[in-house]
Order: structure tokens, then sequence, then C-alpha cells
């Protein structure tokens, strides 16, 4: 977090400057370390190992905050006697269909409860896991599932699954898979437990090196097994806090720049499955919970997008929303280019050629279009890829022979235009335009919006029925300046959502309607405009408010700084202590109250026990928490939501020397997979026809403070690239000795994708792990280097593969094999030849 | 010999008379630097101070080595190991051992070491701004000065390049521009002080590891932070420059540091050459009468000749 | 450390290998080069020095030097042989004419003439702005030797100028001619001063010797002007010129070694690399040069010899001086170790 967020840093300083104890996890020693109470280092892609430790450790010992575990998750409930797990199926749950590589949901389902998934492959005809959005926790009768046992003792509670599911999750195999000696392991198992608990709460901070694996979404899940059953979720000083990988990331989720979601974490509509808003309604929205109002939430959206066309008769222009039937990732992407099925592609402040997994994949993938847009602030390699770069050194790519158009467009940097970050805390913080642009650079809304103009001018007059969605859009926004820049507060403020017979701001969601009077172009965000004010420009020093600062900025849902805080107090509405007090229940009042504004419905007392026919938020009980989830509790178990199991399970990263120490499974089996020439995969240790000893070593990728991302942000800043000139790798002394790798010479890195050099940093922060009873070294790899720019270097990224989580389609780029020679790296036609040589010495997998 | 008979001239804050502001200055706290290195390109920015690379150093993450023309931030690293609570000779197998074994754990785990006595150090360097400045004593056209704040700094539009403050500093602060022949460093932000700014560094550093202010308060808070941190088990704290009886009177840019100076590059006991500048004016007199003397004998053996 | 090349360019391990990033560094660890920069070449000084220093250095930061080298290029050498000559000319000369040997004393303010005449010319093509030289005399600061050393060399100037021309033109002796004694005073400040000049630093090689420095400078100013004025002056009026560069060469040799002596662990730099050869190389030169004379005496040729050698290894001293300050400041341990034995003694 030093590393790469140095400055949210500082409150991580501050903390410890309280007494909090820093424990950093990683496998290479960072600035963080530096400054940490203890380090413990790890072999990259065991985290779920490691974690998994965690969760047996509490529950044998039952450090368990048990009044919390009992009524605010769902450790109580009881699940379907058809589901099996890991314990039972060497490494996978019950409902695996190998044909498909997916897995059937429909034995993860809570003892007696409707099956509901949602949506997406509904159609084919069975329930299969995917990683869905809205209410992905199925439809329950009346915000109870029907069965509990709450003294957590029933064999197939959550609670008794879990413990069985982790049990073998023991000191002993941590040491033997994360090669962190188990002291080491009991030393942070108990500062944990330790610290947590009715006085305590203790976070966890983690950042991409958590969730680029192909078992990604599921290190984060056992991060969040651990903090429910310690009690540190919806509490001051608890809680997950997922550090983005640059500016904003977490606001291009909420107002998604992703393919399968619509703004608030609405899904996209699927071809057959939703014909109508309310065949969308229904298999996405949950009947208890806030995701009970979805109807509201959608139908604002529609109308913020098409205003008076959207009636009620029109189905409030449901259909103007495009369908995916199935994968369109930026990965996804890629190989279609290749496949030459992309015609034309945008790039907006993104630079796969240096910054994608397989990134050599991408280039070539770009060299396939027929049109290419970049928007940079400089003519990144991405856009240069086609006269420049290792392809077209060795020959591969000839530029006489590319017949991709590309336009580069220069763009505005933050200080050259309004608008708002989202950062990690989901704080919504506005930014002013301190300078004009200089040149043709324009701000991305500015290129949106006349781009929509000039389209919408293109198509003017059309009569076909596909155009309608984009001339019917609302698409007015007033313009100021030379160049008629939208303005982007206009755009917050639609965002926001507006009452229509009044145009008046709406305060918050809950103001949303599902009757067509009014527009919102984000529901979570509803609110950030309320009292016609830019709430997200507020700027109160924290000196002059309370501590938890309301008036700083404006954070999602409705300015609440910590979400589910119901869960800070007790389930009779009491504060689990004074120290951590935060929010509760004034019975005098009959309001909820305390230091930030209530996650629960304002006047629901404590002991409310909802009706039979109650509907959305009415239908949780008054001590349950977690109101997105359609049970109100925080979820141990996920019957649905997920593709690859409803517990995180320990799975050797794709590419691992090691064989999975716990299971006869060796990798998650869903992990998506695209075995081609261009994608060929090193041979794992469970490798039948390969020889893994070929790539012996593990690589992971990582940044540096001096550098931003894939560079075009740093690498071209002399005040930046003098701090870190060149590309280096870090190894430790030992496997220096090994490979006769010269401090400050020259190393060549080499997977199955391609062979990079770097400079070579020796470094006792690199340190041997023992695993499995051998010896095993890592390698750090910074990914910031391309071929342009002051600084320049092979990309990192170019070693890795495309293998992707099955939930959010992400990269493995934290954990691969490779192997490392002293020297620099061939040049010219030799070089792929020397890849191939490898590829074939090795035996890796070129095909499906 | 007096600090009146060294400094003929009115000492600051007299040579200021009314517009004379508190001395101020900076503490920088190493113990709580990240590395991220902000301080340096806070100050390039501002300044306008050039970039300048030799490439990869492979001094840990330093790569833009020292104190310079253009370089007026520079943060240190070192990767060392010492032994972990200063118990046994050799690095233990395990640090948690180790550390239950002196019961370091009970006590809360002390800033430390890493697991097995591993640690990197991190720290910010800056011009001194030393009560007695070798490069502003050293000054042969008046250029180097000393601001109403208390600070010392370098006229651009008067320095002619002599040099001679370059090795006058005792800690390699200042050196020349080779394409614009003048001597730059650190001006504590003088045009940022002047609008009641802090310095660009200051404001960069994301942890308080540079902290400025008036100095006297700086100071006050630098003893307490000693004191928690040797309450905390941090032996090794301790402050740089804090104390003005040292050898250039006390700096005005004051350090808290986890290991010797040397370690981070910083000399150890700096003496203003200045002080010794009497003893060598005497060599020189005397050398003076001996030459004339030895003319004088020149022509006197002629004479008895 | 630093090594050369920036990104892409150069294979490294041609061009040395660094120390292992680690802060203790042993004695045995190569260092690197950094060729083409003006700071690489410093460091390679560095690389150099190191064989020098004794195990169980003290500790240093990847043993980058903690002072600064100096930016002083040729010019100041040569001022300083020069600016010494010209200065112990003065006197020379005064003296000369004063006890009526007129060929004497007209060579002598001639050799103080054209060193002061030279002097402002070195000292002013040294400058990293030359053309703002005038700055020096902007301001007079005791605590400045170099202020100190503008002054007595505008003074010098000011009073060889009208006192040689005087002498030499044999014009308005007496309004030019009170300067003459005058310059014979002022004249042995400006051969002394550059020893306080270079004293008054954080080099320790310099710094330490602040006592000896001066005695150094003065006898070999006295050599070189004894060993000047006798090479121009015929043998029959050359006679104190020639004591003078006699006693002067003894006196050099004397006053180099006991500076040396005196220095102890920081005098190293005088024993090896450049400043070792050439300290060695001026030892030998004065020390033949004073005998050659001492025991030619009237024959011509082996005075000439002798004055050049003499010229020679006065020359070579103050260069030995000078770039021992370079390998002084170069090397971490000179400044680090006596400092950290002060503090533990």
């Amino acid at each position: 977090m030093a590393e790469c967020h140095p400055v949210g840093f500082q409150w991580v300083m501050e903390a410890k400057e309280r007494g909090a104890k820093i424990i950093h996890v990683d496998p290479r020693f960072t600035r963080t370390s530096a400054v940490a109470d203890l380090h413990v280092p790890l072999r990259a892609g065991t985290d779920i190992a490691f974690l998994g430790g965690i969760v047996n450790h509490i529950l044998a010992n039952g450090h368990e905050f048990r009044e919390y575990v009992k009524h605010y998750t769902n450790a109580a409930t009881i699940v379907s006697d058809e589901f099996a797990d890991t314990e039972d199926l060497g490494g996978l749950f019950s409902g695996w269909d190998p044909e498909s590589s997916s897995y059937d949901i429909e034995t993860w389902q809570y003892e007696g409860m409707d099956v509901y998934a949602s949506g997406g492959k509904r159609e084919e005809g069975a329930i299969f896991g995917e990683s869905a959005h809205g209410a992905q926790g199925g439809k329950l009768e009346h915000g109870n599932p029907p069965e509990m046992d709450m003294d957590l003792e029933h064999p197939r509670c959550v609670f008794q699954l879990l413990k069985r599911h982790f049990s073998r999750y023991t000191p002993e195999k941590v040491e033997e898979i994360c090669g962190v000696p188990q002291a080491t392991f009991l030393e942070v198992a108990e500062a944990l437990c330790s610290n947590s608990g009715r006085e305590r709460t203790s976070a966890f901070c983690y950042a991409v090196g958590w969730t680029q694996h192909t078992v990604g979404v599921q290190y984060i899940r056992t991060a969040a097994i651990i903090q429910l059953l310690l009690g540190n979720i919806g509490r001051p000083g608890g809680g997950i806090m997922a550090l983005r990988g640059h500016a904003s990331i977490q606001g291009s989720t909420d107002i998604p720049t992703l393919y399968n979601i619509l703004p608030g974490y609405i899904p996209m509509p699927h071809p057959h499955a939703h014909q109508t808003l309310d065949d969308f309604l229904e298999m996405n929205s949950a009947e208890t919970g806030f995701w009970g109002h979805m109807d509201a939430y959608t139908i604002s959206l529609l109308k913020a997008w098409w205003g008076e066309t959207a009636t009620e008769d029109n189905d409030w222009c449901f259909d103007y929303l495009p369908r995916i039937n199935g994968s369109h990732s930026a990965y996804q992407s890629a190989l279609d280019m290749l496949d030459g099925d992309l015609e034309g592609y945008f790039l907006l402040g993104e630079n796969p050629a240096v910054g994608s997994s397989n990134s050599r994949l991408h280039r070539l993938g770009l060299a396939n279009l027929d049109w290419l847009v970049v928007r940079d602030f400089q003519e990144i390699e991405s856009a240069a890829f086609w006269y420049e770069g290792p392809e077209i050194e060795s020959g591969e790519l000839v530029t006489s022979e590319i017949g991709t158009e590309v336009f580069f467009l220069p763009a505005a940097s933050h200080v050259e235009k309004d608008g708002s970050f989202t950062n990690t805390q989901r704080l919504l913080q506005w930014h002013h335009k301190a300078v004009e642009p200089p040149g043709d650079c324009r701000s991305e809304l500015w290129f949106m919006y006349h781009l929509g103009k000039r389209i919408r001018a293109k198509l003017a007059g059309s009569t076909e029925q596909r155009d309608r969605a984009i001339l019917d859009l609302t698409w007015d926004y007033p313009t100021e300046g030379a160049h008629d820049d939208p303005r982007a507060e206009a755009v917050l403020r639609e965002i926001s959502g507006v009452e229509l017979a009044e145009d008046s701001a709406v305060s918050g969601y809950t103001e949303l309607k599902n009757d067509g009077s009014t527009a919102c172009g984000c529901w979570i965000y509803s609110g950030c405009y309320a009292d016609e004010v830019n709430q997200t420009a507020r700027r109160k020093p924290g000196s002059e408010q309370s501590w938890v600062a309301p008036e700083w900025a404006w954070a999602w849902p409705a300015n609440r700084r910590i979400i589910y805080n119901r869960a800070s107090a007790d389930p009779d509405g009491k504060p689990w202590s004074e120290r951590k007090r935060y929010v509760w229940w004034d019975a005098d009042e009959g309001q909820w109250t305390g230091e930030d504004v209530p996650d629960f419905v304002a006047d629901m007392a404590p002991d409310y026990v909802p009706d039979e026919d109650a509907k959305a938020e009415q239908a949780l009980r008054g001590d349950e928490p977690f109101v997105m989830q359609a049970d109100g509790r925080g979820w141990l178990f996920v019957p649905s939501g997920l593709t690859d199991g409803p517990f995180p399970t320990h799975y050797e990263p794709h590419e691992s020397p090691f064989r999975n120490a716990l299971y006869e499974q060796q990798a998650n089996p869903g992990r998506e997979q695209f075995a081609r020439p261009a994608n060929a995969y090193n041979p794992s240790a469970d490798s039948r026809d390969g020889d893994p000893g070929v790539f012996p070593f593990v690589v992971t990728s990582y940044r540096l403070t001096e550098h931003h991302t894939a560079g075009a942000m740093s690498r071209t800043v002399p005040h930046l690239s003098e701090l870190q000139p060149e590309m280096f790798c870090e190894v430790s002394p030992e496997l220096a000795a090994e490979r006769g790798l010269e401090h400050g010479g020259w190393a060549t890195i080499v997977t199955s994708r391609a062979a990079i050099e770097a400079r070579v940093l020796v470094t006792e922060r690199i340190k041997p792990l023992a695993v499995q009873g051998r010896t095993v070294h890592q390698v750090g790899l910074p990914y910031h280097w391309g071929f342009r720019g002051i600084s320049k270097g092979d990309a990192a990224n170019d070693l890795f593969s495309i293998v992707l989580d099955p939930n959010v389609h992400i990269q493995e780029v934290k954990a691969a094999s490779c192997d490392v020679v002293s020297g620099r790296r061939p040049r010219g036609a030799d070089l792929p030849a020397f890849v191939a040589s490898y590829r074939e010495r090795a035996g890796s997998e070129e095909s499906p | 010999m007096t600090a009146a008979a060294r400094h003929p001239a009115p000492a600051w804050p007299e040579s200021w008379g009314e517009e004379a502001e508190p001395r101020v200055g900076f503490f920088t706290d190493t113990s709580v630097c990240i590395g991220c290195k902000a301080c340096e390109v806070a100050c390039k920015e501002w300044n306008g101070v050039p970039d300048e690379s030799d490439g990869l150093s492979g001094n840990s993450y330093d790569n833009s080595l020292d104190l310079g023309a253009n370089r007026w931030r520079h943060v240190a690293f070192v990767e060392q190991r010492v032994e972990v609570g200063g118990v046994g000779t050799s690095a233990p197998d395990s640090w948690v051992e180790e550390a239950s074994r002196q019961q370091l754990v009970e006590q809360g785990l002390p800033i430390h070491d890493g697991a097995d006595g591993f640690r990197w150090l991190m720290s910010s360097d800056v011009c001194k701004h030393c009560t007695e400045a070798g490069c502003l004593d050293a000054c042969p056209t008046g250029s180097i000065f000393r601001t109403e704040h208390g600070t010392v700094v370098v006229q651009e539009d008067i320095c002619n390049g002599c040099g001679y403050c370059v090795t006058a500093c005792p800690f390699g602060v200042l050196d020349r521009r080779s394409d614009d022949g003048r001597v730059w460093k650190c001006t504590l932000c003088y045009d940022r002080l002047q609008d009641d700014m802090e310095p660009a560094c200051a404001q960069a550093c994301p942890t308080d590891s540079i902290q400025f202010g008036e100095l006297e308060v700086l100071r006050r808070r630098a003893a307490d932070r000693v004191e928690r941190l040797h309450e905390h088990g941090v032996a090794s704290a301790r402050l740089y420059g804090a104390d003005d009886d040292d050898g250039v009177g006390g700096f005005g840019a004051f350090f808290l540091l986890l290991d010797e100076p040397e370690t981070y590059g910083l000399p150890p006991d700096p003496v203003v050459p200045t002080r010794h500048l009497p003893e060598a004016f005497a060599a020189a007199a005397a050398a003076s009468a001996a030459l004339l003397a030895g003319v004088a004998a020149a022509f006197i053996g002629r004479r008895a000749r | 450390m630093s090594v050369s090349g920036s990104s892409g360019s150069g294979d490294v391990r041609e061009a040395g290998n660094i120390d292992v990033s680690r802060v203790q560094g042993d004695a045995g660890a190569g260092p690197a080069t950094g060729q083409g920069t003006a700071t690489g070449v410093g460091r390679d000084r560095a690389g150099g020095e190191q064989r020098m220093v004794p195990k169980g250095k003290p500790r240093s930061y990847y043993d980058q030097p903690v002072v600064k080298r100096p930016v002083w290029t040729w010019e100041i050498p040569c001022y300083f042989f020069v600016g010494g000559m010209a200065g112990a000319s003065a006197p020379l000369a005064w003296a000369a004419a004063t006890t009526g040997n007129e060929r004497l004393a007209k060579r002598a303010w001639g050799v103080a003439l054209a060193g002061v005449a030279v002097s402002p010319a070195l000292l002013i093509s040294d400058l990293g702005r030359p053309e703002r030289f005038l700055n020096m005399l902007r301001v007079f600061k005791i605590t400045s030797p170099m202020s100190v050393g503008s002054w007595i060399l505008a003074a010098n100037g000011t009073l060889i100028a009208p006192a040689a021309l005087a002498a030499l033109t044999r014009r308005a002796p007496r309004i030019f001619g009170a300067a003459g004694p005058l310059a014979a005073l002022a004249g042995p400040g400006l051969s002394t001063y550059t020893a306080v000049l270079v004293a008054n630093s954080a080099i320790p090689v310099w710094s330490e010797a602040r006592r000896t420095l001066p005695f150094l400078f003065a006898a070999g100013s006295a050599a070189s002007a004894g060993a000047a004025v006798t090479l121009l002056t015929p043998a029959a009026a050359a006679g104190p010129a020639r004591r003078l560069a006699i006693a002067g060469g003894v006196a050099e040799l004397v006053a180099a070694q006991t500076m040396e002596r005196k220095l102890g662990d920081a005098a190293r730099p005088y024993e090896s690399g450049t400043p070792g050869r050439l300290a060695k190389a001026a030892k030998a030169m004065s020390a033949a040069g004073a005998a050659t004379m001492a025991i030619g005496r009237r024959r011509r040729g082996a005075v000439r010899i002798g004055a050049g050698l003499l010229l020679a290894g006065a020359a070579c001293e103050r260069w030995a001086v000078y770039k021992a300050g370079f390998a002084s400041a170069a090397d971490p341990a000179y400044t680090v170790g006596p400092q950290r034995d002060r503090l533990e003694h």
C-alpha cells in the first residue's frame, strides 16, 4: 500500500502512530514492509491457503465473534442435503459439469428454498453459476431462509460446513503450501483474533496482488469470511479495503466501463432470458432487501437515458438496451481481434500493448484491426505498435502489411477538466478545471458528447428501428467555453436523479419511483446532487467536523461512510462496545442514530419482525444488517452469484511448479483458458505431457511508487523517469548465485509466450521460500515498462498468459512460472525462435 | 573564539532587524518515511530543477544518488541486516522464535526489522540550513545569504560560479550546474515562505516524514518523538542536527534517524570549516612572515659572505 | 555507485558490476564505472581510491562521497603556483632594489608583474559565470578566504603593477616606487592565502592540513620565485634569488613531510594514485633541484637545471595538493573515519 498508494498510506501511518499493528503479507518486501510491524513473505498465488488457515485457526480455537456470527451471518442457515463439499469430491463442489467446465449451482442452495440464481444462462436450460450483480441471493419468501439452527450445531448449517471445509487448512499445510513458517503464520492469526471482537476491530487492505489470479474473487471471499467471523464488517476500524489500480476505478465499476453491468450494478440483460423488463426484474431483483426496489432503479435509469420517449407503454424503452450473449471482456476482445472478428476498437486511457496480460498478443491483435482510436496524453505503445516495438524488431509484424488505421486523439488531464473521482471507500470527490487543456486535448466528456452528437447527426432522419436507441437518447447537456465542453455538473445532476414533474434534484435513492416520475443515472449515486448542490465538491476540513467527516465530499450510498453499519450495534441496537460505538438505536426517539448515516430503515426497531406480505427492505428483520442481501445476513456461504464455488478453495495458479497439496484438483476448475500458439501455457506441476521443470521459478508482477500502470503518465515524465530509469527484475542472492545473475547486469526471463530482458537487482528483499520440501525462488517484475517514452524497457506483461478468473474475467499476472537466464535476450528473428525452443522443450500447451 | 568574531557582520536575526521572522526549518522523521520520493518530485516541479539520470544505479531503489545542483531533496534507501533485539550474534532462524524468546511479542511487535533482522531504511535528505553555514561563510560574492526566516539561500542573480561553497559544505549539499555555471541548492522554498506556504516537499510528503515549521517547535516535537520511539522499543532512534552545540551550531533542517548518520551518507560529526579559519589565517600569517624572513635571509646571507 | 548507459544501450556486464546493495560494503567489492558522465568520473576515481582504504573502514552509503569534490579545473592549481610565485617575487624584488641589485630587482618585479597579470585571467576562466567576476569585489568577507584572497590579489595587482612599471621603465620612481615596500609586504599574503583557501573546506586532506599547508605554499612560492628569477638573472646578480630558491626547495620538502606526517590516515591520497605520483615527483624534483643549485653554484647549466627542477617541483606540489583534495573528497572513509573517531574518543 505504501508502494502503490502512498497518499492513502498516510492513514495507515497515522493508525500505527496510535498503536495499530501493521502486518504485511506479500511475496516481496516493499516500502510497506519497511514500516510494517511484521512482513510475511509467501509464495505468490497461495493466499487462499494462508487466509484459509486463519479461518481454520478462528474456528478450531473458538475465536469467532459468536453473537455477531449467529445473528449477522448466514452461519445458522442450513444448506441443501444435496450439497457436497470439496472434502468429499477431491477439490470440487457438487454440481460440476466437466462438459461445460462450469457448475450447476442447484445443490448449493439453502434447504427448502426456491432456487433462484441471477440471470445469465438460465435460458440454456440449466442453472449455472454466474458471477452476477443485482440481487444475487435468490428469492426468499419471508425474509428468512426456511431452516436455521441458531446453536450452529446442525451438520449442514453453514457454520459446520465452513468448519469442515477449512479443517484441512492447518498451520502445517500453510507452511507446506505458502512457505510461511508455522510460527509466523500463528503470529498473524493470533494478532488478528486478539485484535477483533467487541472492543477491537481489524481491517484488511488489498490491491491487485489479490485480485489478479484465476481465483481472484475467492481471495477476497476468504477475507470476507474472516472479517464476518471476527465481526469486523460494518464497524469502525473494520472492513476490507479494496485499493484500486488507478484513480476512479471504483467509479468505473459503479458507472461501469464493464460490458456486463449497467450503472449501479444492475446487470446487463441477456437476449433470451430478458424479453421484457418484467422478466428482467423478476430474475434479477429480490423480494427482500433493498434490491426489492430494482424496478424503481432500473426505470429511473431508463428515464434518464430516454426521457420522455420512455413510457410504461413501451416498457420504458427496455428494448433499447443492448443484450449480451457471451463474454465481451477486454481479453475476449483481444482474442477476437486476433481472429479477425473485431473491426474497430476504442482505447481511452488504456495501454494494453504494455498493461494487459500477454501484451504481445494484444499488439498482434491491434495490428489485425481495421481501425483503432487511441485517446491518451502521449502516443503510447498501443498507438505506435505498427511502426515500433518488439514484433517490428523481430520481423513478426511488418509496418507496410498492417492494415490498422490508428486515430490518435490527445486527451485532457484531470486538472484540465471538471469531474469527479470515486475512490475505494466510495467517496465521490469533485475536481475543478484549473487550466484549459493545451492544443487539441479534450476531456473524455467532450469526446463522448460530441461523438454522440455527430453520430446522431449522421443518423438524423433514419427510420431504422435499430437507430431509435441513439436518436431518442437525452443528449442535450448545456455546454460552455470555447470548445463547447458539456457541463460536468449537469451530468452529475442527471446521475444523482431528478423528480421530473418539478425538475428538482432528488435527495436519494429512497425517493426513486417505478412509475416513471423520476430519472436517475445511477441509483447508488442518488443524492450526490441533493438540494441542487454538488455534494461531491464539499471540502470542509476534518478538523471542523466530526471524526467521520460527513461533509468532506460525498459517499455512496446516501453519504454513508461505512456500509452495513447496523452491524456496529448488537441485535438489540446497542453498540457492541462504547469504544467502537458507531450507529445505534435511540429507543426514545424511535430512530437509528450515531456518527454516520445509519445503513438501515431509519425507524425500524431492532425487534421488528416483518409481516408475511412485507416487501423489499420491510421484509427484513430489525436485527438483519446486510440490507442488500435477500436474507439480510453476511454470507459465509454463497449459494449463488459465484461460478467457482460457494466456499473459497485453495487452487494452485494456472502455471505452478507445485502440485496442489490440499486436493486432487490442481487449479481452479472454472478458470477461463485460451490455449493457442500466441497464448501457450507453461506446463504446470500436474502436467502429464509437459515438463514443468523447464519453468522452475515463480514470477510475479507488480508496481513501483515511481511509475503509474503501463507508464504513459510516468515514463514520459522526466522527473519520474529519472527515479526509476530502467526495467529491472528483483531476485534473491540465492537465485542470483544459482543462475549466475550479476547485480546490475542483465537477465532474460522466459515463459511460453515471450522472453524479456531486465537489469538485475539482487536483493535480500526477495527471499527464497521452503515449499513442499524444496526451495522455490520468486522473480519480481515491475510491469510499467514498454518500448516508448523517456524510460524504456521490455514489458513484463509479455510474459504472462491470458488465463482468467471465471467470475470477473481478470487475468492471472500475480503468479506464473518462468525461467531466468543471465544476459540479454536474443534480438531480431532469434527471439521468437528462442521462445519456441522453450515451448518445445517444455511441451507447452498451444491448443485447447 | 566567539560567534561575533566569526561573524563580524550582525548575525541573523539582528541582520534583519524588524523584518526578521521566526527561524523555520524541517524536521525529517525518517521513522515514518515510506520512500515515495514525492518530496524529490515536488521539489523539482516547484523549483524547476532539471532532471538528471545516470540510469539504474543498483543502490536499492535509489537512482538519484545524492544531493546536488539538480537534486535538492534526495531519498536514501538502505537495505541492511541488523541483530534482532540485540541478542545473539547471528541472525535467528525465525524471527518469531527470536521475538518470543525475547518476549517482544508480549510487548507488542517493535517497529522492526523484518522477519530476520532485515530492514529497509529510507530517509529524505536536504540542505541543513546550518546555524553556522560553511557555504554562506565561504561565499565571496555575498550571493549566499541568510533570509529573514533564518534559512540559507543562494541568490542566482549574484552567484558567479566560483564553486567555493561546494567544498565548504560538510554535507556535500551544493554543486555547480555544468551547463549553467552557477551553484544551486535548496532554498527551503523561499518564494513560498514569502506567501505563507510551506515548502513543496513538506506539503507533498504523505506521511509527515517531512515536517515544516518553526525550528523551536520542531525541536520539541522531535524530542517527544524520540522519547516515544524509545518507549516503544526503537532504541536506534536518535536525532541528528538538533543540537546547538554541534559543529555547525545546529541544523535548520534536522533529522530523526534509525541508524548512524554515515549509514545514510551523512557525516557523523560535521564541523563548519569556518571554525578552523582563525588557525589557518594565523598559520598563513606565520608562513608569510617566514617567507619575508627567508627573503631577507637570502640577502643577509650574501652580505655575510 | 553508478552504472553507465541509459536504458537499452550498452552491455553493462562489460562496464563492470555493481556492489551488491548492502550498506556495509566490503573492501573487495568491485566499483562500477560511470563513463562519460561528470559524476561517473568522480565515482570512478572513488573506486580507484578504494584499494587504499584499510579494512574495517567506516560505514558509508554505497561508498558514495559525503562531501562534494571541488568543481575547480586546471586553472586553480596553476593560479596557486603563479600567484604564489608572484607573491614571493615582490619582496625579493623590493629587497634587491633596496640593496641596490637593480638587475635582480628588475627581473623579480617582472616575474611578480607577470604573475599578478596572469592570475586574474586564470581565476576568471575558472568561474562558472566569468562575466560576473567583478562580483568578487562586491563584498569583503573575513570568513571567506576567497573574498579575502580576491582583495589580496587586487591589492597585489594594484601595488605590484606600479612598482614593477616604475622599476622596469624607470619612470616616476617616486610615485610608483612608493608602492614597492607595500607590495613587498603584501606579496607573501598572496603566496599563502591560497593555502587558507583550500584549508577552509570540508575536504579532510585540505582542512586537516590547515596549520602546515600555508608553510608548504610559502616554501613553494619562495622556491619558485627564487628559481624563476634565477633563471632570468645573470648569475652574478642572482645570488639572493638562488639562495631563496634553494632554501625554499628545502623548506618545501620539510613542510610536505611535516604535513603528511601530521595528517596521518588522512594523508593517504598523497601515497598513491595521481596525487601520490605528483607528490612523489614534486619531492624528487624539489630535492634534486635544490641540490643541483646548491652544488652547481655558479655553473650556469647546473643552475638552470636546478631552477627548472625547483619550478617543476613547486608546480607539482600544488597539483598534488589540488588532486589530493579530489581523492580525499571521493572516499567517504576520509570524511567519516576521523569524525567517527572524534565522537567515540
